[in-house]
């Protein structure tokens, strides 16, 4: 039991770790330090820094949450410690 | 009918259903009260979320925020919705796992103390006053200019309508009120955008029609907005960043933070039944901020083109010399 639980918990962070490199790669990578150089391309009328800064990182950001949903619940699954 | 007899209308009919509905969904009991029996569904709670933290800032002041800042306001679209992530991962879940109705109670209860769970009610009450003055502000404005009447009392008769639907519907009928506000509110906010999308770009979707070209024009609505602006001397609308990029990371930083840690918008975690369902409420409620915060750069950069286009016609219609003898401000 000693041992799931950690399995379990290190399981939790790794997805965290990966969830959040991203979270940090969208906002403050490409909308904010990158997007002065992400600008000179362009996504239809949009320079591409500016779309990650008003656009772009917010879609992510609600693909991230449910990918983190999906993925807990595998992991609960297989720890067993899921509710139903 | 006369417009202001439209808005009476309009407003007041709104206010009856959210004090109808806290009438019907009254709390029974001390769970209903403070967490709405643990019985809302991840969808429905995402919506009373979104409507909960949707208020004053983002709904009255973002979008002109925005278009006064171009670019570097994006700090606040990030900022307000990044915090979700943070929320979704390491706050939401383990705070509903543990079962308890309050933030303080689960510190109380985590470090076996009384002290503890003190200093996290008056972090509560100074965070949540902070916050509510900010809130209470944008109500007056609202309130006086709905009826006519100062400010002050405006916020009265906005506390008191909160208040009574608060007292007889605990959390359980906020939770159906703030449903119903949210269907009202992205209506009011997505539905010009919409039309004034149409209007300049021709596309009725914003955030597609906010990278479109103008109708019947070969440029981009974005690089014209960027042409005007910077003919009348202004910092580019899509790279201006007031304060530079060190101020931009770490605002958009304490915002994502700020987020994360609201205690209104944590309480609605106690709410849902299970912990699987508290992760995927913080994914719908982003989905409907997502809905508004997502129109708000278009409204932003539409405001300003067509606020431009109406003191500088010959500058955004024709691009011409803004200076010339026939170019005027009106």
């Amino acid at each position: 039991m000693e041992d799931s639980g950690k399995a379990y918990w290190s399981a939790t962070l790794g997805l965290l770790t990966k969830i959040l490199i991203v979270w940090f790669l969208v906002s403050f990578g490409a909308g904010i330090l990158f997007a002065p150089a992400l600008n000179s391309i362009h996504l239809g009328g949009y320079p591409l820094g500016f779309w990650f800064a008003q656009q772009g990182a917010m879609y992510i950001f609600i693909a991230l949450i449910f990918y983190y949903r999906k993925k807990m619940g595998e992991i609960d699954r297989q720890f067993d410690v899921h509710e139903e | 009918m006369e417009l202001q007899t439209t808005i009476y209308l309009v407003v007041g009919a709104s206010f009856a259903l959210y004090i109808g509905i806290a009438l019907w969904a009254r709390a029974g009991t001390t769970s209903d009260f403070y967490a709405a029996g643990g019985q809302v569904g991840p969808v429905m709670n995402g919506m009373a979320i979104g409507a909960d933290w949707m208020s004053a800032a983002s709904f009255i002041s973002m979008a002109g925020l925005i278009s006064n800042m171009g670019y570097g306001g994006g700090l606040f679209l990030m900022g307000w919705t990044g915090g979700y992530v943070l929320l979704a991962m390491l706050l939401a879940p383990y705070l509903r796992k543990f079962g308890k109705f309050t933030v303080p109670q689960f510190i109380g209860d985590r470090f076996y103390s009384k002290a503890a769970s003190t200093v996290a009610v008056i972090c509560l009450l100074v965070a949540s006053l902070t916050y509510i003055i900010g809130q209470m502000t944008g109500v007056g404005v609202a309130f006086s200019r709905f009826l006519g009447v100062t400010s002050e009392t405006g916020i009265y008769v906005g506390m008191g309508i909160v208040f009574v639907y608060a007292v007889f519907g605990g959390m359980k009928g906020i939770t159906y009120t703030q449903v119903a506000q949210y269907c009202v509110l992205i209506s009011a906010y997505i539905i010009p955008a919409i039309f004034i999308s149409i209007q300049l770009t021709g596309n009725p979707v914003p955030q597609l029609g906010l990278g479109s070209n103008i109708v019947g024009q070969d440029v981009s609505l974005l690089h014209k907005l960027d042409l005007v602006v910077s003919d009348l001397g202004f910092a580019n609308y899509t790279t201006s960043d007031a304060g530079g990029m060190l101020n931009m990371f770490v605002y958009t930083m304490s915002l994502m933070i700020g987020t994360a840690g609201l205690p209104h918008v944590i309480m609605r975690f106690f709410t849902v039944p299970t912990v699987a369902a508290a992760r995927s409420s913080a994914g719908w409620a982003l989905i409907f901020i997502g809905l508004l915060y997502t129109t708000a750069p278009a409204v932003a950069a539409m405001a300003k083109t067509n606020l431009l286009r109406t003191i500088t016609p010959g500058v955004v219609m024709g691009n011409a010399d803004p200076y010339a003898a026939d170019s005027q401000l009106v």
